[in-house]
Protein backbone atom coordinates (compact mmCIF):
# COMPACT_ATOMS: atom_id res chain seq x y z
CA UNK A 1 0.00 0.00 0.00
CA UNK A 2 1.48 3.72 -1.07
CA UNK A 3 0.30 6.16 0.65
CA UNK A 4 -1.00 9.06 -1.60
CA UNK A 5 2.11 12.40 -1.78
CA UNK A 6 -1.18 14.70 -1.58
CA UNK A 7 -1.68 12.89 1.84
CA UNK A 8 1.97 14.10 2.88
CA UNK A 9 1.17 17.66 1.50
CA UNK A 10 -1.92 17.84 3.18
CA UNK A 11 -0.48 16.54 6.62
CA UNK A 12 2.21 19.65 6.57
CA UNK A 13 -0.37 21.87 5.30
CA UNK A 14 -2.60 20.69 8.66
CA UNK A 15 0.51 20.86 10.57
CA UNK A 16 1.80 24.71 9.48
CA UNK A 17 -1.99 25.63 10.42
CA UNK A 18 -1.07 24.71 14.20
CA UNK A 19 2.46 26.04 14.04
CA UNK A 20 0.22 29.60 12.65
CA UNK A 21 -2.18 28.95 14.94
CA UNK A 22 0.36 29.11 17.98
CA UNK A 23 2.73 31.84 16.57
CA UNK A 24 0.17 33.87 16.00
CA UNK A 25 -1.62 33.97 19.20
CA UNK A 26 2.18 35.16 20.36
CA UNK A 27 2.34 38.15 18.15
CA UNK A 28 1.81 41.43 20.75
CA UNK A 29 -1.13 43.17 19.38
CA UNK A 30 0.21 46.21 19.33
CA UNK A 31 2.48 44.45 15.74
CA UNK A 32 -0.94 43.32 14.70
CA UNK A 33 -0.42 45.56 11.67
CA UNK A 34 3.24 44.71 10.62
CA UNK A 35 1.58 41.44 11.13
CA UNK A 36 -0.65 41.39 8.34
CA UNK A 37 1.83 43.86 6.00
CA UNK A 38 4.69 40.87 6.99
CA UNK A 39 1.98 37.88 5.99
CA UNK A 40 1.17 39.95 3.04
CA UNK A 41 4.83 40.19 1.76
CA UNK A 42 5.12 36.10 2.38
CA UNK A 43 2.22 35.39 0.54
CA UNK A 44 3.56 36.90 -1.92
CA UNK A 45 5.58 33.58 -2.36
CA UNK A 46 3.20 32.35 -4.98
CA UNK A 47 5.52 34.36 -7.47
CA UNK A 48 7.24 30.36 -7.48
CA UNK A 49 4.45 29.49 -9.55
CA UNK A 50 4.44 32.83 -11.37
CA UNK A 51 8.54 32.45 -12.17
CA UNK A 52 7.51 28.96 -13.27
CA UNK A 53 4.89 29.26 -15.67
CA UNK A 54 6.50 32.20 -17.36
CA UNK A 55 9.56 30.10 -17.97
CA UNK A 56 7.62 27.38 -19.30
CA UNK A 57 8.24 26.48 -23.29
CA UNK A 58 6.14 24.39 -25.10
CA UNK A 59 7.84 26.05 -28.28
CA UNK A 60 9.84 28.66 -29.65
CA UNK A 61 7.48 31.43 -28.62
CA UNK A 62 8.35 32.70 -25.02
CA UNK A 63 5.18 35.23 -25.23
CA UNK A 64 2.53 32.36 -24.93
CA UNK A 65 -0.42 33.39 -23.60
CA UNK A 66 0.11 31.00 -19.98
CA UNK A 67 3.59 32.47 -20.39
CA UNK A 68 2.24 35.84 -20.27
CA UNK A 69 -0.49 34.91 -17.19
CA UNK A 70 3.07 33.96 -15.57
CA UNK A 71 4.88 37.36 -16.40
CA UNK A 72 2.00 39.72 -15.04
CA UNK A 73 1.80 37.38 -11.85
CA UNK A 74 5.08 38.57 -11.31
CA UNK A 75 4.79 41.87 -11.65
CA UNK A 76 1.89 41.48 -9.12
CA UNK A 77 3.79 39.29 -7.38
CA UNK A 78 6.54 41.67 -6.58
CA UNK A 79 5.26 44.49 -6.02
CA UNK A 80 3.81 42.67 -2.77
CA UNK A 81 7.18 41.15 -1.94
CA UNK A 82 9.47 44.41 -1.93
CA UNK A 83 6.41 47.01 -1.29
CA UNK A 84 5.32 44.59 2.00
CA UNK A 85 8.54 43.70 3.52
CA UNK A 86 9.94 47.20 3.02
CA UNK A 87 6.78 48.64 4.44
CA UNK A 88 7.51 45.99 7.34
CA UNK A 89 10.76 47.54 7.64
CA UNK A 90 9.67 51.00 7.98
CA UNK A 91 7.35 50.34 10.57
CA UNK A 92 8.92 48.17 12.72
CA UNK A 93 11.79 50.92 12.72
CA UNK A 94 9.41 53.15 14.44
CA UNK A 95 8.97 51.28 17.23
CA UNK A 96 11.16 52.19 20.01
CA UNK A 97 11.09 51.97 23.41
CA UNK A 98 11.44 54.66 26.28
CA UNK A 99 14.24 56.66 26.54
CA UNK A 100 15.61 57.25 30.29
CA UNK A 101 14.74 60.77 31.22
CA UNK A 102 17.73 62.18 33.51
CA UNK A 103 16.29 65.52 34.94
CA UNK B 1 19.10 22.45 -12.60
CA UNK B 2 19.12 21.13 -9.20
CA UNK B 3 17.07 18.24 -8.46
CA UNK B 4 13.51 18.17 -7.31
CA UNK B 5 14.00 16.73 -3.79
CA UNK B 6 16.96 19.36 -2.92
CA UNK B 7 14.71 22.15 -3.59
CA UNK B 8 11.73 20.44 -1.41
CA UNK B 9 14.17 20.89 1.00
CA UNK B 10 14.91 24.49 0.58
CA UNK B 11 11.33 25.23 0.53
CA UNK B 12 10.62 23.92 3.29
CA UNK B 13 13.79 25.97 5.07
CA UNK B 14 12.05 28.99 3.73
CA UNK B 15 8.70 27.82 5.05
CA UNK B 16 10.53 27.43 8.49
CA UNK B 17 12.11 31.06 8.22
CA UNK B 18 8.38 32.19 6.88
CA UNK B 19 7.10 30.94 10.73
CA UNK B 20 10.27 32.81 12.12
CA UNK B 21 9.51 36.04 10.86
CA UNK B 22 5.85 35.56 12.52
CA UNK B 23 7.65 34.30 15.88
CA UNK B 24 9.86 37.46 15.62
CA UNK B 25 6.48 39.83 15.86
CA UNK B 26 6.25 38.66 19.64
CA UNK B 27 8.41 41.64 20.68
CA UNK B 28 9.24 45.03 18.85
CA UNK B 29 13.14 43.73 19.93
CA UNK B 30 13.01 41.15 18.12
CA UNK B 31 10.72 41.75 14.87
CA UNK B 32 13.19 43.45 12.85
CA UNK B 33 15.14 39.93 13.03
CA UNK B 34 12.12 38.76 12.11
CA UNK B 35 11.50 40.77 8.96
CA UNK B 36 14.86 39.82 7.72
CA UNK B 37 14.15 35.75 7.97
CA UNK B 38 11.45 36.89 6.10
CA UNK B 39 12.98 38.43 3.66
CA UNK B 40 15.63 35.91 3.12
CA UNK B 41 13.13 32.99 3.12
CA UNK B 42 11.88 34.96 0.14
CA UNK B 43 15.26 35.13 -1.85
CA UNK B 44 15.55 31.47 -0.65
CA UNK B 45 12.26 30.73 -2.20
CA UNK B 46 12.70 32.42 -5.49
CA UNK B 47 16.75 31.42 -6.31
CA UNK B 48 15.81 27.66 -5.82
CA UNK B 49 12.81 27.95 -8.28
CA UNK B 50 15.31 30.11 -10.76
CA UNK B 51 17.70 26.60 -10.94
CA UNK B 52 14.76 24.02 -10.14
CA UNK B 53 13.34 25.44 -13.89
CA UNK B 54 17.20 25.86 -14.88
CA UNK B 55 16.11 27.56 -18.15
CA UNK B 56 18.34 30.45 -18.19
CA UNK B 57 16.86 31.14 -22.07
CA UNK B 58 15.78 34.63 -23.11
CA UNK B 59 12.63 34.04 -21.34
CA UNK B 60 14.87 34.72 -17.72
CA UNK B 61 15.72 37.92 -18.65
CA UNK B 62 12.08 38.84 -19.11
CA UNK B 63 11.03 37.63 -15.71
CA UNK B 64 14.04 39.29 -14.08
CA UNK B 65 12.94 42.20 -15.81
CA UNK B 66 9.13 42.33 -14.45
CA UNK B 67 10.63 41.25 -11.27
CA UNK B 68 11.95 44.47 -11.15
CA UNK B 69 9.28 46.65 -12.59
CA UNK B 70 7.45 45.20 -9.45
CA UNK B 71 9.80 45.05 -7.08
CA UNK B 72 10.25 48.88 -8.00
CA UNK B 73 6.86 49.68 -7.89
CA UNK B 74 6.68 48.13 -4.91
CA UNK B 75 9.46 49.76 -2.91
CA UNK B 76 8.10 53.31 -4.03
CA UNK B 77 5.36 52.30 -2.73
CA UNK B 78 6.82 51.24 0.62
CA UNK B 79 8.73 54.31 1.02
CA UNK B 80 6.03 57.08 0.03
CA UNK B 81 2.94 55.95 1.34
CA UNK B 82 1.75 57.94 5.02
CA UNK B 83 1.19 55.30 8.09
CA UNK B 84 -2.39 56.89 8.06
CA UNK B 85 -3.14 54.92 5.24
CA UNK B 86 -2.07 52.06 6.16
CA UNK B 87 -5.42 49.91 6.16
CA UNK B 88 -6.24 50.85 2.68
CA UNK B 89 -2.54 49.78 1.38
CA UNK B 90 -2.91 46.57 2.57
CA UNK B 91 -6.26 45.87 1.27
CA UNK B 92 -4.49 46.97 -1.85
CA UNK B 93 -1.46 44.53 -1.25
CA UNK B 94 -3.97 41.27 -0.66
CA UNK B 95 -5.76 42.43 -3.83
CA UNK B 96 -2.29 41.59 -5.86
CA UNK B 97 -2.07 38.30 -4.00
CA UNK B 98 -5.38 37.47 -5.00
CA UNK B 99 -4.92 38.14 -8.51
CA UNK B 100 -1.57 36.97 -8.44
CA UNK B 101 -2.84 33.15 -7.26
CA UNK B 102 -5.63 33.53 -9.95
CA UNK B 103 -3.20 34.66 -12.56
CA UNK B 104 -0.88 31.46 -11.99
CA UNK B 105 -4.13 28.90 -11.78
CA UNK B 106 -5.15 30.38 -15.42
CA UNK B 107 -1.49 29.51 -16.42
CA UNK B 108 -0.76 26.01 -15.06
CA UNK B 109 -4.82 25.17 -16.41
CA UNK B 110 -3.97 26.54 -19.95
CA UNK B 111 -0.33 24.66 -19.78
CA UNK B 112 -0.42 21.87 -17.33
CA UNK B 113 2.92 20.21 -18.67
CA UNK B 114 5.14 23.07 -17.00
CA UNK B 115 3.69 22.16 -13.73
CA UNK B 116 3.75 18.19 -14.55
CA UNK B 117 -0.43 18.27 -14.06
CA UNK B 118 -1.25 16.36 -16.99
CA UNK B 119 -1.61 18.29 -20.56
CA UNK B 120 -4.64 20.75 -21.71
CA UNK B 121 -8.04 18.17 -21.38
CA UNK B 122 -6.47 16.18 -19.40
CA UNK B 123 -5.42 17.15 -16.11
CA UNK B 124 -5.43 15.55 -12.73
CA UNK B 125 -8.40 15.83 -10.71
CA UNK B 126 -7.02 16.63 -7.94
CA UNK B 127 -4.94 18.97 -9.58
CA UNK B 128 -7.93 20.55 -11.34
CA UNK B 129 -9.78 20.21 -7.61
CA UNK B 130 -7.07 22.70 -6.23
CA UNK B 131 -6.31 25.04 -8.77
CA UNK B 132 -10.16 26.04 -8.74
CA UNK B 133 -10.28 26.43 -5.23
CA UNK B 134 -7.05 28.29 -5.39
CA UNK B 135 -8.28 30.69 -8.26
CA UNK B 136 -11.87 31.04 -6.67
CA UNK B 137 -10.50 32.07 -3.31
CA UNK B 138 -8.07 34.19 -5.20
CA UNK B 139 -10.74 36.02 -7.29
CA UNK B 140 -12.59 36.27 -4.06
CA UNK B 141 -10.02 38.26 -2.42
CA UNK B 142 -8.87 40.09 -5.41
CA UNK B 143 -12.44 41.90 -5.73
CA UNK B 144 -13.21 41.78 -2.14
CA UNK B 145 -9.93 43.67 -1.22
CA UNK B 146 -10.45 46.14 -4.28
CA UNK B 147 -13.96 47.06 -2.96
CA UNK B 148 -12.40 47.20 0.86
CA UNK B 149 -9.89 49.27 -0.54
CA UNK B 150 -12.21 51.84 -2.25
CA UNK B 151 -14.31 51.96 0.66
CA UNK B 152 -11.22 52.94 3.05
CA UNK B 153 -9.87 55.57 0.29
CA UNK B 154 -12.70 56.85 1.26
CA UNK B 155 -13.52 57.01 -2.70
CA UNK B 156 -16.60 54.63 -1.73
CA UNK B 157 -18.86 55.40 0.67
CA UNK B 158 -18.30 53.19 3.83
CA UNK B 159 -22.23 52.50 4.47
CA UNK B 160 -23.35 49.28 3.73
CA UNK B 161 -24.95 48.94 0.41
CA UNK B 162 -28.08 46.05 0.73
CA UNK B 163 -30.40 44.89 -1.71
CA UNK B 164 -33.07 42.08 -1.12
CA UNK B 165 -32.18 38.95 -1.01
CA UNK B 166 -28.85 39.45 -0.91
CA UNK B 167 -27.65 36.37 0.82
CA UNK B 168 -29.74 34.19 -1.19
CA UNK B 169 -28.17 35.48 -3.95
CA UNK B 170 -24.46 35.21 -2.63
CA UNK B 171 -25.22 31.53 -1.53
CA UNK B 172 -27.01 30.86 -4.73
CA UNK B 173 -23.75 32.04 -6.41
CA UNK B 174 -21.47 30.02 -3.88
CA UNK B 175 -23.41 26.88 -4.66
CA UNK B 176 -22.58 27.81 -8.31
CA UNK B 177 -19.36 27.73 -7.98
CA UNK B 178 -19.14 24.61 -6.71
CA UNK B 179 -21.63 23.28 -10.17
CA UNK B 180 -19.12 24.84 -12.11
CA UNK B 181 -16.19 22.93 -10.73
CA UNK B 182 -17.79 19.46 -11.27
CA UNK B 183 -18.30 20.15 -14.68
CA UNK B 184 -15.24 21.51 -15.16
CA UNK B 185 -13.51 18.18 -13.50
CA UNK B 186 -16.00 16.15 -15.28
CA UNK B 187 -15.31 17.59 -18.55
CA UNK B 188 -12.57 19.51 -18.56
CA UNK B 189 -14.06 22.59 -20.90
CA UNK B 190 -12.28 26.03 -20.29
CA UNK B 191 -15.55 27.34 -20.62
CA UNK B 192 -16.19 26.36 -16.84
CA UNK B 193 -12.98 27.45 -15.50
CA UNK B 194 -13.52 30.74 -16.98
CA UNK B 195 -17.17 31.17 -15.91
CA UNK B 196 -15.99 29.93 -11.99
CA UNK B 197 -13.32 32.71 -11.88
CA UNK B 198 -16.13 35.62 -13.21
CA UNK B 199 -18.52 34.63 -10.43
CA UNK B 200 -15.68 34.68 -7.89
CA UNK B 201 -14.88 37.94 -8.76
CA UNK B 202 -18.69 38.71 -8.10
CA UNK B 203 -19.06 37.08 -4.98
CA UNK B 204 -16.13 38.67 -3.90
CA UNK B 205 -17.73 41.85 -4.15
CA UNK B 206 -21.12 41.38 -3.44
CA UNK B 207 -19.47 39.77 0.24
CA UNK B 208 -17.68 42.99 0.59
CA UNK B 209 -20.26 45.91 -0.22
CA UNK B 210 -22.75 45.10 2.59
CA UNK B 211 -20.28 45.47 5.37
CA UNK B 212 -20.15 48.88 7.08
CA UNK B 213 -17.15 51.40 7.46
CA UNK B 214 -16.39 50.04 11.25
CA UNK B 215 -16.27 46.48 10.40
CA UNK B 216 -13.37 47.13 8.41
CA UNK B 217 -11.22 45.76 11.04
CA UNK B 218 -12.25 42.12 10.59
CA UNK B 219 -13.05 42.78 6.70
CA UNK B 220 -9.53 43.42 6.10
CA UNK B 221 -8.22 40.48 8.32
CA UNK B 222 -10.61 38.24 6.61
CA UNK B 223 -9.29 38.89 3.12
CA UNK B 224 -5.78 38.23 5.09
CA UNK B 225 -7.06 35.00 5.30
CA UNK B 226 -8.33 34.47 2.14
CA UNK B 227 -5.43 35.65 0.95
CA UNK B 228 -3.42 32.68 2.64
CA UNK B 229 -6.08 30.17 1.84
CA UNK B 230 -5.50 31.00 -2.00
CA UNK B 231 -1.84 30.55 -2.06
CA UNK B 232 -2.15 27.66 -0.20
CA UNK B 233 -4.60 26.20 -2.48
CA UNK B 234 -1.96 27.16 -5.55
CA UNK B 235 0.84 25.18 -3.15
CA UNK B 236 -0.96 22.23 -3.72
CA UNK B 237 -1.44 22.16 -7.83
CA UNK B 238 2.25 23.36 -7.82
CA UNK B 239 3.51 20.59 -4.98
CA UNK B 240 5.10 23.60 -3.54
CA UNK B 241 6.00 22.77 0.65
CA UNK B 242 6.76 26.90 0.88
CA UNK B 243 3.52 27.82 -0.64
CA UNK B 244 1.58 25.49 1.34
CA UNK B 245 3.32 26.42 4.81
CA UNK B 246 3.11 29.86 4.17
CA UNK B 247 -0.45 29.60 3.09
CA UNK B 248 -1.45 28.15 6.20
CA UNK B 249 0.43 30.38 8.17
CA UNK B 250 -1.14 33.07 6.19
CA UNK B 251 -4.91 31.46 6.20
CA UNK B 252 -4.54 31.26 10.16
CA UNK B 253 -3.05 34.38 10.98
CA UNK B 254 -5.80 36.39 9.61
CA UNK B 255 -8.57 34.34 10.85
CA UNK B 256 -7.11 34.49 14.57
CA UNK B 257 -7.04 38.23 13.59
CA UNK B 258 -10.61 38.02 12.80
CA UNK B 259 -12.04 36.52 15.80
CA UNK B 260 -9.91 38.89 18.12
CA UNK B 261 -11.50 41.91 15.99
CA UNK B 262 -14.64 40.20 16.57
CA UNK B 263 -14.19 40.01 19.75
CA UNK B 264 -13.30 43.64 20.45
CA UNK B 265 -16.68 44.42 19.06
CA UNK B 266 -19.00 41.54 20.89
CA UNK B 267 -19.84 40.60 17.42
CA UNK B 268 -20.06 37.06 15.79
CA UNK B 269 -18.30 36.80 12.65
CA UNK B 270 -21.18 35.64 10.91
CA UNK B 271 -23.13 38.40 12.15
CA UNK B 272 -20.24 40.90 10.58
CA UNK B 273 -20.29 38.85 7.48
CA UNK B 274 -23.86 39.30 6.38
CA UNK B 275 -23.28 42.92 7.12
CA UNK B 276 -25.77 45.98 7.49
CA UNK B 277 -24.11 46.91 10.55
CA UNK B 278 -22.93 50.48 10.47
CA UNK B 279 -22.27 53.15 8.17
CA UNK B 280 -22.15 57.07 8.12
CA UNK B 281 -24.07 57.22 11.39
CA UNK B 282 -27.35 59.26 10.24
CA UNK B 283 -29.18 57.99 12.55
CA UNK B 284 -31.32 59.51 15.54
CA UNK B 285 -28.78 62.39 15.45
CA UNK B 286 -31.42 64.98 16.35
CA UNK B 287 -34.06 63.74 17.99
CA UNK B 288 -31.79 63.82 21.63
CA UNK B 289 -29.57 66.13 21.08
CA UNK B 290 -31.17 68.80 22.78
CA UNK B 291 -33.03 67.35 26.19
CA UNK B 292 -29.52 66.30 27.75
CA UNK B 293 -27.15 69.39 28.98
CA UNK B 294 -23.28 68.81 27.21
CA UNK B 295 -20.35 70.82 29.24
CA UNK B 296 -17.98 72.01 26.31
CA UNK B 297 -15.33 73.82 26.60
CA UNK B 298 -12.03 75.69 24.54
CA UNK B 299 -8.41 74.97 24.61
CA UNK B 300 -7.83 76.87 27.71
CA UNK B 301 -10.32 74.85 29.81
CA UNK B 302 -8.92 71.79 29.02
CA UNK B 303 -5.07 73.14 29.41
CA UNK B 304 -6.20 74.04 32.50
CA UNK B 305 -7.16 70.74 33.68
CA UNK B 306 -4.50 68.89 31.89
CA UNK B 307 -1.79 71.12 33.70
CA UNK B 308 -3.33 70.24 37.04
CA UNK B 309 -3.29 66.48 36.60
CA UNK B 310 -1.16 64.71 37.84
CA UNK B 311 -1.83 61.62 35.61
CA UNK B 312 -3.60 61.01 32.18
CA UNK B 313 -4.93 58.20 30.03
CA UNK B 314 -5.22 58.92 26.13
CA UNK B 315 -7.63 57.40 24.17
CA UNK B 316 -6.88 57.43 20.24
CA UNK B 317 -9.35 56.71 17.91
CA UNK B 318 -9.62 56.82 14.02
CA UNK B 319 -10.24 60.25 14.31
CA UNK B 320 -6.73 60.78 14.92
CA UNK B 321 -5.88 59.28 12.12
CA UNK B 322 -8.30 61.08 10.14
CA UNK B 323 -7.27 64.20 11.57
CA UNK B 324 -3.81 63.50 11.22
CA UNK B 325 -3.57 64.46 15.26
CA UNK B 326 -0.47 61.79 16.36
CA UNK B 327 2.40 64.67 16.14
CA UNK B 328 0.67 67.02 17.26
CA UNK B 329 -0.66 64.93 20.33
CA UNK B 330 2.99 63.40 20.92
CA UNK B 331 3.97 67.09 21.71
CA UNK B 332 1.50 67.95 24.18
CA UNK B 333 2.45 65.11 25.95
CA UNK B 334 5.56 65.93 25.85
CA UNK B 335 4.72 69.28 27.22
CA UNK B 336 2.70 67.20 30.25
CA UNK B 337 5.82 65.35 30.69
CA UNK B 338 7.68 68.25 31.58
CA UNK B 339 5.40 68.86 33.86
CA UNK B 340 5.94 65.66 35.70
CA UNK B 341 2.37 64.14 35.03
CA UNK B 342 1.94 60.67 34.34
CA UNK B 343 0.80 59.84 30.60
CA UNK B 344 0.36 56.07 29.08
CA UNK B 345 -1.97 55.72 26.06
CA UNK B 346 -4.94 53.25 26.24
CA UNK B 347 -5.76 51.30 22.41
CA UNK B 348 -8.93 49.33 22.07
CA UNK B 349 -8.25 46.32 19.92
CA UNK B 350 -10.70 47.69 17.33
CA UNK B 351 -9.74 51.12 17.60
CA UNK B 352 -8.62 52.67 13.96
CA UNK B 353 -9.54 50.85 10.64
CA UNK B 354 -7.39 47.94 11.29
CA UNK B 355 -5.90 45.53 13.88
CA UNK B 356 -3.29 47.47 15.28
CA UNK B 357 -4.09 50.64 13.52
CA UNK B 358 -3.44 53.08 16.49
CA UNK B 359 -0.34 51.62 17.82
CA UNK B 360 1.24 52.21 14.38
CA UNK B 361 0.27 55.81 14.02
CA UNK B 362 1.54 56.07 17.91
CA UNK B 363 5.09 54.63 17.05
CA UNK B 364 5.72 56.51 13.99
CA UNK B 365 4.88 59.96 16.37
CA UNK B 366 7.92 58.76 18.14
CA UNK B 367 5.31 57.46 21.42
CA UNK B 368 7.64 54.77 23.00
CA UNK B 369 5.90 51.19 22.70
CA UNK B 370 6.01 50.62 26.50
CA UNK B 371 3.51 53.75 27.36
CA UNK B 372 1.15 51.89 24.73
CA UNK B 373 -1.36 49.32 26.59
CA UNK B 374 -4.16 47.66 25.40
CA UNK B 375 -7.93 46.78 26.93
CA UNK B 376 -6.91 45.22 29.54
CA UNK B 377 -3.96 45.93 30.80
CA UNK B 378 -5.08 49.77 31.28
CA UNK B 379 -9.02 49.76 32.13
CA UNK B 380 -8.67 49.51 36.12
CA UNK B 381 -6.17 52.32 35.83
CA UNK B 382 -9.14 54.80 34.61
CA UNK B 383 -10.50 55.06 38.30
CA UNK B 384 -7.04 56.54 39.43
CA UNK B 385 -6.47 58.38 37.28
CA UNK B 386 -7.35 62.59 36.86
CA UNK B 387 -7.97 63.50 32.74
CA UNK B 388 -8.80 61.11 30.14
CA UNK B 389 -8.23 62.51 26.76
CA UNK B 390 -10.22 61.06 24.13
CA UNK B 391 -8.92 61.67 20.59
CA UNK B 392 -11.11 60.56 17.85
CA UNK B 393 -12.50 57.63 19.75
CA UNK B 394 -16.32 56.77 20.12
CA UNK B 395 -18.01 53.80 20.48
CA UNK B 396 -15.48 52.20 22.47
CA UNK B 397 -15.98 54.24 25.31
CA UNK B 398 -19.40 54.11 25.72
CA UNK B 399 -20.83 52.98 29.01
CA UNK B 400 -24.04 52.34 27.41
CA UNK B 401 -22.13 48.91 26.45
CA UNK B 402 -21.95 47.94 29.78
CA UNK B 403 -25.53 49.17 31.26
CA UNK B 404 -27.92 49.32 28.15
CA UNK B 405 -29.15 45.86 27.08
CA UNK B 406 -31.23 47.29 24.23
CA UNK B 407 -28.36 49.08 22.61
CA UNK B 408 -26.87 47.58 19.54
CA UNK B 409 -23.33 47.43 21.32
CA UNK B 410 -24.33 46.09 24.73
CA UNK B 411 -21.51 43.68 25.55
CA UNK B 412 -19.23 45.31 23.97
CA UNK B 413 -15.96 45.70 26.27
CA UNK B 414 -15.25 49.53 26.36
CA UNK B 415 -12.80 51.21 27.80
CA UNK B 416 -13.68 52.76 31.93
CA UNK B 417 -12.57 56.46 30.62
CA UNK B 418 -15.86 57.51 32.29
CA UNK B 419 -14.21 56.46 35.87
CA UNK B 420 -11.27 58.88 35.76
CA UNK B 421 -12.66 62.42 37.33
CA UNK B 422 -12.59 64.01 34.82
CA UNK B 423 -12.80 63.21 30.75
CA UNK B 424 -11.58 65.45 28.15
CA UNK B 425 -13.34 64.36 24.73
CA UNK B 426 -12.05 65.87 21.51
CA UNK B 427 -15.00 65.54 18.81
CA UNK B 428 -16.12 67.98 15.87
CA UNK B 429 -19.99 67.10 17.03
CA UNK B 430 -22.31 65.41 19.14
CA UNK B 431 -22.69 62.40 16.58
CA UNK B 432 -22.67 59.29 17.06
CA UNK B 433 -19.98 56.84 16.28
CA UNK B 434 -20.11 54.27 13.65
CA UNK B 435 -22.04 51.68 15.01
CA UNK B 436 -25.13 54.40 15.36
CA UNK B 437 -25.42 54.66 19.35
CA UNK B 438 -25.79 57.63 21.01
CA UNK B 439 -22.45 58.01 23.68
CA UNK B 440 -23.87 58.42 27.03
CA UNK B 441 -20.56 60.04 27.98
CA UNK B 442 -21.04 62.99 26.52
CA UNK B 443 -23.66 64.23 28.97
CA UNK B 444 -21.98 62.93 31.96
CA UNK B 445 -20.96 65.23 34.89
CA UNK B 446 -17.55 65.13 34.81
CA UNK B 447 -17.40 65.20 30.86
CA UNK B 448 -16.33 68.11 28.92
CA UNK B 449 -16.51 68.55 25.26
CA UNK B 450 -13.80 69.72 22.61
CA UNK B 451 -15.76 70.44 19.48
CA UNK B 452 -13.03 70.71 16.78
CA UNK B 453 -10.66 69.05 14.68
CA UNK B 454 -9.02 66.56 16.50
CA UNK B 455 -5.42 68.36 15.31
CA UNK B 456 -6.36 71.81 16.04
CA UNK B 457 -7.45 71.23 19.04
CA UNK B 458 -4.14 69.84 20.43
CA UNK B 459 -2.22 72.06 18.65
CA UNK B 460 -4.33 75.26 20.62
CA UNK B 461 -3.84 72.99 23.99
CA UNK B 462 -0.30 72.89 23.79
CA UNK B 463 -0.10 76.84 23.31
CA UNK B 464 -2.01 76.85 26.59
CA UNK B 465 -0.34 74.74 28.88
Amino acid sequence: MEIDPFIFRFSIFILAIFVGYYVVWSVTPSLHTPLMSVTNAISSVIIVGAIIAALASSSNNIFEISNIFGFLAIVLASVNIFGGFLVTQRMLQMYKKKKKIKK
Amino acid sequence: MISANLSAVFYLISGILFILALRGLSSPETSRQGNLFGILGMIIAITVTFLTVGNFSIAMNYVLLFLLIGGAIGAFIAFKIPMTAMPELVAGFHSLVGLAAVFVAISAFLNPQAFNLGIPGDIKLASLIEMSIGAAVGAITFSGSIIAFLKLRGIMSGSPITFIGQHLFNLILGISIAVLIYFLCSTQSEIFFWGMILISFLIGILLIIPIGGADMPVVISMLNSYSGWAAAGIGFTLENTALIITGALVGSSGAILSYIMCKGMNRSFFSVILGGFGGDSKTSKEDKKDQKPVKSGNAEDAAFLLKNASSVIIVPGYGMAVAQAQHALREMVDVLKKNDTKVSYAVHPVAGRMPGHMNVLLAEANVPYDEVFELDEINNDFANTDVAFVIGANDVTNPVAKTDPQSPIYGMPVLDVEKCKSVLFVKRSLSPGYAGVDNELFYRENTMMLFADAKKMTEDIVKNI
